[in-house]
């Protein structure tokens, strides 16, 4: 088992869902972050100043996978995230050693899906 | 003789002026991070509290009693005198204690614009003293020589109809100061965005709502000199708040929604001087100066002197009361208000002399006299508050709440 | 490769940040938790009750390192974010299997920095 984590514009939330969906991957964890990398942030006005933020905002999901669907799951966030600018964000892979369904306490494959 | 609708007018006025307080409080707390949103609601608050006390108890005989030219002494103590009987050195129309209640509310309003400058940095206790003795001795002695009955500014013919000088200018004039002494804020890569702008936007429209009491209001009557302020009040708002979206679209690509309620704020200081004294068309020009001025103050020179006034009350409220109680002795007539007098364009240039006098006079004086309360007050309470509790927060250092949760 | 995990105090994020420039490591994800450990909560006051909460507000940070890199992490976050009172928070390393930027589709250490 693996857990995905990926960091995505924003912006590009709802394709990312899409993308995940048709691969058949519904359940995802979702918060908002801060993300600081090489892209440079929107500039913001501030009473005619321009001022660059660089903590810029993120969307960043978590995905708990079964071996055969990490490269599905990697493609399709690949998918619905890319733009090819700098900013489309980051995947990353762990291994994930165990899985527990709260209500039936089911544990390890069956308990991801 | 009480005018019955002079005195609602009056109250009413007094009512929307104490409303831009709390305004305030949204238009700053919206600014700041919001770790210290409650401390700038909290400052305004209890500048609230405070002044309504100090102004009843000294402040109003100080600032209004007939004492000598340079100050009103303390025959009205605790308002001795000051009662349902009107008095004909203000107005002849209203009991004197409307007239002293409207004035209340600007002596609690005009300490409470100088927490824009030491905003997010300024330790409670010292804050509550420095408030009090500044409307103690820089309030009540300039609202005293500019519109107390024998004031000296007020003789040597200086027009402030409701604040240009005595509220704005040495508000503004104070923050600088201000600023300048308690230093910059800790950690501070770049100007923090505001935390909520919604807010800022919410406490503009109070503080222009309120401005008409402000304004309308300081004509003490119901008559034309107060429907013209109405109107040229209106009109310095909206065209200041046009002109400075404009000046940011031009220059930065952008109109920005921070940008149209800071010009509208702009506007509405700058006319405040003038409000009794200019017709509509003079207003919009006061809207347009206002803004670039305002624009030039805060975008440019600020970033290249490189002081933090964390919200910019100085280059809004102060640059911006300097400039209308100038204007007023350029665009002022005596067609608009008889007992006034004519503006440079008018063909009274001696009128702009005696307005620069009288701002010069009032920068000057909040220039010492506030650095001079700022230090004593630092040598017993220290301003600042420790760099700890700055980088926490002043909302649970100072005041032990947060304003926002999260999760529940 | 590495996934570092970082529970801090919300006002070290900046000195925190200030050191991980210094080791040159530039990206990082922030977000906002409530922790819950040995620390008592700051004590609120809600209409003059005292209130001690025990859950806090904390500052979460993930950074993916390459080997090399993680020592150099490991001590800028804690030269940043150490008083040494309680509080101070947990720094915490995992495996990272994969990783890959979205723009690129670069994978494996190239892909981290």
């Amino acid at each position: 088992m693996k857990l995905v984590i990926a960091i995505i514009q924003p912006y590009k939330l709802e394709e990312v869902k899409e993308e995940l969906y048709k691969v058949d991957v519904n359940l995802i964890t979702v918060s908002e972050v801060l993300g600081h990398g090489r892209q440079k942030g929107v500039t913001e006005v501030y009473r005619g100043s321009k001022e660059t933020g660089n903590l810029l905002r993120k969307v960043r999901l978590e995905i708990a996978v079964n071996d055969n669907f990490l490269e599905p799951t990697i493609k399709a966030i690949v998918k619905g995230a890319k733009t090819g600018e700098t900013g489309d964000g980051k995947i990353f892979v762990l291994d994930l050693k165990e899985c527990i369904r709260i209500r039936t306490e089911e544990q390890g494959s069956q308990a991801i899906g | 003789m009480i005018n019955q609708a002079d005195t609602l007018f009056v109250l009413l006025s007094a009512a929307f002026v104490m409303l831009m307080t709390p305004g305030l409080a949204f238009f700053y707390g919206g600014m700041v991070r919001r770790k210290n949103i409650l401390s700038v609601l909290m400052q305004c608050f209890v500048a609230l509290c405070l002044l309504s006390l100090q102004w009843i108890l000294f402040g109003y005989s100080l600032s209004f009693a007939p004492g000598s030219g340079f100050w009103g002494g303390l025959s009205w103590f605790g308002l001795n005198g000051v009662g349902t009987a009107p008095y004909a050195g203000y107005s002849a129309t209203i009991p004197h204690e409307a007239f002293m209640v409207f004035q209340m509310m600007f002596a609690v309003i005009t300490p409470a614009l100088i927490i824009g400058a030491f905003a997010e940095r300024m330790k409670f206790s010292a804050f509550l003293v420095f408030t009090l003795l500044w409307a103690t001795f820089v309030y009540d002695p300039l609202c005293h020589w500019v519109w107390g009955e024998g004031g000296w500014l007020r003789n040597l013919g200086v027009m402030d109809f409701a604040g240009g000088i005595v509220v704005h200018t040495s508000a503004g004039v104070a923050a600088l100061v201000t600023t300048i002494v308690i230093g910059k804020r800790k950690n501070l890569e770049h100007t923090p965005s505001p935390h909520n702008l919604p807010f800022v936007v919410l406490g503009t429209a109070l503080l222009w709502f309120g401005w008409y009491g402000f304004n309308a209001g300081s004509a003490l009557a119901v008559n034309g000199i107060a429907v013209n302020a109405f109107v040229v009040t209106n009109t310095a708002a909206a065209a200041a708040g046009l002109s400075w979206a404009l000046l940011e679209w031009i220059r930065n690509g952008k109109p920005t929604v921070f940008g149209i309620v800071t010009g509208s704020i702009a506007g509405l200081a700058t006319v405040t001087p003038a409000s009794g004294f200019v017709s509509p068309i003079s207003a919009i020009i006061i809207g347009i100066a206002a803004s670039i001025v305002c624009f030039i103050a805060v975008a440019v020179t600020k970033p290249r002197f490189g002081y933090d006034d964390s919200l910019d009350a100085f280059g809004v409220h102060g640059v911006g009361g300097i400039l209308g109680t100038l204007l007023t002795g350029v665009l002022a007539s005596k067609v608009i208000n008889p007992a006034g007098a004519n503006g440079l364009f008018y063909g009274n240039p001696k009128q702009l002399l005696i307005q620069l006098i009288g701002v010069a006079v009032a920068a000057g004086y909040t220039f010492l006299a506030t650095f001079a309360i700022y230090k004593l007050v630092d040598i017993f309470f220290r301003m600042r508050v420790s760099e700890k509790d700055e980088l926490v927060g002043l909302d649970l250092t100072q005041h032990r709440e947060r304003a926002y949760t999260i999760l529940e």
